[in-house]
């Protein structure tokens, strides 16, 4: 596309590279996820049910068989954070990951990590 | 933070892990990711935000046109303080065209490191007032480049008129300076949490 020449009509959509994966969509479920949610997959990366999956998708499942935050998700799979959000809602949707959110940590919790710190 | 399942009757893997977030903020080039890297288990992680998608808020299609791929990048490290709990520490962008960011960011951040570079300290002033209006917790690192540091601590504190907050010399460069000033933090965070505590008992 040559400058000048910018596209502003509403199909324009899916035209806006980061949000192709996502088919347009720039809001996803109702899941509030946050940059440190964790999430876990439920299931296997099977060959079978990769098939089924976007690759986008399949990634994620693949990368969340042990807990990962929204942010290395994010890293993992080169998306912007805004837009992987979109496709982890697709995959709690599916009930293919579930997700774990946060509240504060309690005394107990801010002890345990100055004392980690600490061992580093 | 703890993590609740999101839906209790899920067949919910079998683990309990809990995280907590810090954020590392400063002026621009004032050495953020290199503390960040210095303490990280791993190689500091790249995320990015589009800039128009949190710049307002969008709930329709509509505007989707005039976006630009834009984006503001943020470095992290994770450190795994055990298999049930592990730290994130975020590095605020620089510039001060991606303030919106920031919003999300200290969104459930247990506190934050300010880096100060005593030759420019104006640059975290912007840090300071964010944090100290906000309520989040906050201690000041004063990264010593070589040959740089100019002014002692209490000088410092004078300078950014942080009455309270504890102020730490560091080297951004070093794991067990940066790990200093990390259990500093912490332990203002503990120190301020118990003393809303008993404010709250007494009262």
């Amino acid at each position: 596309m040559s400058r000048g020449e910018t596209w502003f009509d509403e199909a324009a959509g899916p035209l806006v590279r980061p949000y192709a994966v996502t088919r347009g969509r720039t809001r996803g479920g109702q899941a509030d996820l946050q940059m440190i949610t964790l999430v876990i997959a439920l299931q296997r990366l099977t060959s079978a049910l990769s098939a089924q999956l976007d690759p986008e998708h399949a990634q994620i499942m693949s990368f969340c068989q042990h807990p990962k935050s929204v942010a290395e998700i994010s890293a993992e799979v080169h998306l912007p954070l805004s837009v992987v959000k979109i496709l982890i809602g697709d995959l709690i949707e599916r009930r293919l990951v579930t997700f774990r959110s946060a509240v504060t940590p309690d005394l107990q919790v801010l002890q345990a990590v100055i004392n980690g710190i600490r061992q580093l | 933070m703890v993590y609740v399942s999101s839906e209790p009757g899920s067949p919910v893997p079998d683990l309990q892990v809990t995280a907590v977030k810090m954020l590392v903020a400063g002026g621009f080039g004032v050495g953020k990711t290199t503390l960040v890297g210095s303490v990280s288990e791993i190689p500091p992680l790249r995320t990015e935000e589009l800039l128009t998608e949190l710049s307002r808020d969008v709930d329709s299609l509509a505007g989707v046109e005039a976006k630009t791929t834009t984006t503001v990048a943020l470095d992290f490290g994770r450190i795994t303080i055990s298999p049930q709990l592990v730290l994130y520490l975020f590095g605020t962008p620089g510039q001060d065209r991606f303030w919106f960011m920031w919003n999300e960011l200290s969104a459930g951040a247990l506190g934050a490191v300010v880096l100060a570079d005593t030759r420019r300290l104006d640059t975290c002033f912007p840090a300071v007032d964010f944090f100290e209006r906000r309520g989040i917790p906050f201690v000041i690192g004063v990264n010593c480049f070589d040959g740089s540091q100019q002014y002692d601590i209490d000088e410092v504190r004078e300078a950014l008129d942080v009455e309270g907050v504890p102020v730490v010399l560091c080297d951004a460069r070093l794991r067990e300076s940066c790990k200093q000033v990390l259990i500093a933090l912490t332990e203002h965070v503990i120190k301020l949490a118990v003393r809303r505590q008993q404010s709250s008992a007494s009262s």
